[in-house]
């Protein structure tokens, strides 16, 4: 089952190596990657996505909380949460395809951010389901180029990982 | 305020930390830091002859003294000789701190002269590590690393100094913190008291309760507890390599060492009790055999310091983070102040089927090998002459390998941090500088080195540093002519075929050998000549001598877990019969 990890990080050198020096080191897997300073310029935010059943998902969050530079761990999807990821995708479209492409960025509510006369570049933001179901609405073989931002996310209502 | 360059402040902030001793090998990126040293006379630096050897002394004088050890390299091969003495400390949870020297900032990342990415080589085997770029952040750095390295969960820190920062023409201020903080790292000695309460009734109400122990007990001093706790409800207790000595090995209540060496009764007795308190250790691969069949009908108290060990590898019923020590100590409490006794019927009865265990295959009831005699010495003998000449009071370090299980079986440790060995990591060459470091601990105690002919010349150049230093220590050589333990699965599991096991005819003569660098050597062949000669050894107080026993190369390792697939209580007893 996918699970989305949040951490509060020390802004420090090295610190990010150490996160994802665990997860290769112990077999675990990441999908996903992100990871920035907050407000506070000494911790940076990071969150990745990952997979595993419940025993492996125990085992990384206490593993990632064993890290000197991690300051506090959260599981995102034990509860309500907010989910969205950026993708910017370079798109042909010439001719008849043209409208086809543009209907597609439309009704995925994406946005069309340069212009060529081959193609488009589009900017798409969602979960990550919903840009995977871009990618799926597009003629294939049209697609030149994909980045994704990988997942951010936080917790719905009152709940907040801060320190 | 006084100021001092880099180099002074490191030396001055290790003695703040209460460093006496250092063991480490000088070079390029360091020299500041020894020219430091060489003006001051408070920290005592010892000189090895291999970076692994100081790390592998430092842990051991952490181990016997329950202090943080200390290491200074240099940057590089230094820096990467000292590797697998701290991958060694990282699984056994020593507490240390590695200083290495680094290239100078400006040159880092240039593939300059013995640059090595330190903190990136050693990641991965570290509590935690720092990158000290700044003189003003040295000694607040090393009170962390000695604050890291010894609360909690205990491990090895490494502290990577680049040149230009211990520069003795730059001098800043110096102050050590008296206090640290830090504010991601606060953890957990206090033990949940709704689960502490859970585990006492469960406890209590066992019927085939076994106490297991590990090396957890003995980082917390927690072994006086641990023998409280188990005299309070008289219930067998077993220990793991790396618990022997938490619980006296020679007590009546102890079913020796459990897992794949360990005794049948210890085994035996996990793999049928009801309830299992474990102390302090985290159920390894080693311990459990196939951990699907680890214990299929107890429920499993743990208390660890760590929260990662719980629940790793074996699920654990009733979880406790916690010191063993103040956990234990709050268990004790509860026990006495509930007035409530175990099952006095269910656990006489317990008692009767592990006497019955014990008489039929106990290690030390019914022995595992032949006799010796005449040109016949069996190693397990030689381990039972050493308890007996030494009184069960030596230090014992030991390399790895089938002299380490007959060392771990045969010396019965009564006290913790006796027994000094490489558990985890399984190093061959931890043995001699380990001897090294305990005797530096304690210069009147014997220490003895058991191992073999193949673990010794992994460190073998410390016989220079002992002379160096007049730490006399005895070395036990139990010399099979083959690295017995890979012998004894290639007996096992590959027909006997053995592959790179022997050395045709190039061993060394150990005895000149020892001479060579000042020390004694003897060489025992006839059994009959091992007491006299092991009196001899350990009655030269001040030399370090290097007794060169031949041992029945025949000889196997039992009990051994049955493996893959097998249950704890799955023994081979013999080459030829098992449970």
């Amino acid at each position: 089952m996918k699970r989305i990890i949040s951490i509060l990080l020390e802004n420090e050198p090295g610190a990010l190596s150490r996160v994802v020096g665990l997860f290769s080191q112990r077999g675990y897997n990441i999908d996903t990657l992100t990871v920035a300073p907050t407000e506070d310029k000494t911790l940076s935010r990071l969150t990745l996505t990952t997979h595993g059943d419940d025993k492996i998902i125990e085992q990384i969050t206490k593993q990632l909380n064993k890290l000197i530079d991690v300051v506090k761990v959260m599981d995102l999807t034990e509860g309500p949460h907010i989910e969205r990821e950026l993708m910017l995708l370079k798109v042909k479209a010439g001719g008849a395809q043209r409208a086809e492409v543009k209907r597609c960025v439309d009704i995925f509510r994406g946005q069309i951010v340069d212009v060529s006369p081959s193609g488009y570049t589009v900017q798409v933001t969602g979960n990550s389901e919903k840009l995977d179901a871009f990618i799926a609405s597009l003629p294939e073989g049209d697609i030149v180029e994909v980045v994704r931002s990988g997942v951010s996310g936080l917790s719905r209502g009152e709940k907040s990982l801060r320190l | 305020m006084e100021l001092l360059s880099g180099g002074d402040i490191l030396i001055r902030a290790l003695h703040d930390a209460g460093i006496k001793h250092l063991w480490g090998y000088p070079g390029g990126a360091a020299l500041h830091i020894y020219d430091a040293i060489f003006r001051q006379d408070k920290v005592n630096h010892i000189l090895v002859r291999h970076e692994q050897a100081a790390v592998h002394a430092a842990d051991a004088y952490a181990r016997v003294t329950g202090e943080v050890g200390a290491v200074l390299v240099t940057s590089g091969p230094g820096a990467t000789n000292a590797i697998t003495g701290i991958a060694t400390a990282y699984m056994d949870s020593i507490p240390l701190v590695v200083i290495s020297g680094q290239v100078t900032q400006d040159k880092i990342g240039d593939d300059a002269f013995q640059e090595t990415d330190m903190i990136g080589v050693s990641r991965p085997i570290v509590k935690h590590s720092y990158l000290v770029k700044r003189q003003e952040d040295i000694a607040e750095t090393i009170a962390k690393a000695f604050y890291v390295a010894s609360t909690g969960r205990p491990g090895p820190v490494v502290v990577d100094i680049p040149k230009d920062v211990t520069d003795p023409n730059v001098k800043v201020a110096y102050k050590f913190p008296e206090k640290v903080k830090i504010r991601s790292y606060q953890p957990t000695t206090k033990g949940h008291s709704g689960q502490i309460k859970r585990a006492v009734k469960q406890l209590l109400a066992a019927k085939k309760p076994m106490i297991y122990a590990g090396g957890g007990v003995i980082m917390a001093n927690a072994s006086e507890q641990l023998r409280e706790l188990a005299r309070l409800l008289n219930y067998p207790v077993t220990n793991t390599l790396m618990g022997l000595g938490s619980y006296p090995g020679s007590d009546r209540q102890f079913l020796g060492m459990l897992g794949m060496h360990g005794t049948f009764e210890s085994n035996t007795a996990m793999h049928h009790a009801d309830v299992i308190l474990a102390v302090g250790a985290r159920f390894d691969d080693r311990v459990t055999n196939t951990p699907s069949k680890f214990c299929p009908n107890a429920t499993i108290i743990h208390i660890d310091i760590d929260p990662t060990s719980i629940s790793k590898t074996v699920m654990a019923d009733i979880p406790i983070v916690g010191s063993c020590e103040v956990v234990l100590a709050d268990m004790i409490e509860q026990i006495k102040e509930s007035g409530k006794k175990p099952d006095s019927e269910a656990l006489a009865a317990w008692w009767e089927q592990i006497e019955e265990w014990r008489s039929r295959h106990g290690l030390y009831t019914a022995p595992r090998h032949g006799p010796s005699g005449g040109d016949i010495i069996k190693p397990q003998d030689v381990i039972k002459m050493l308890h007996k000449v030494t009184e069960g009071k030596a230090y014992v370090t030991s390399d790895v390998g089938q002299h380490q299980m007959f060392a771990a079986q045969y010396y019965l440790f009564d006290n913790p941090r006796q027994w000094v060995n490489s558990g985890g990591l399984g190093t061959m060459g931890f043995g001699l500088p380990a001897a090294m470091g305990a005797k530096m601990a304690f210069p009147q105690s014997d220490v003895a080195c058991v191992t073999g002919e193949g673990s010794i010349q992994m460190c073998i150049q410390e016989l220079s540093s002992l002379t160096q230093h007049q730490l006399p220590v005895k070395i036990i050589n139990l010399n099979n002519q083959a690295l017995g333990m890979v012998k004894q699965w290639q007996d096992m599991q590959y027909g006997s075929r053995y592959s790179h096991i022997l050395y045709e005819d190039s061993l060394p003569d150990f005895v000149k050998l020892a001479e060579a660098y000042g020390h004694v050597g003897m060489k025992v062949k006839r059994y009959e000549d091992l007491e006299a000669a092991m009196r001899e050894c350990f009655a030269m107080k001040d030399r370090t001598v290097f007794m060169d026993i031949y041992v029945d190369p025949s000889e196997h390792v039992y009990p051994m877990h049955v493996a893959p697939n097998g249950s704890m209580r799955d023994l081979w007893l013999s080459k030829t019969e098992r449970t």
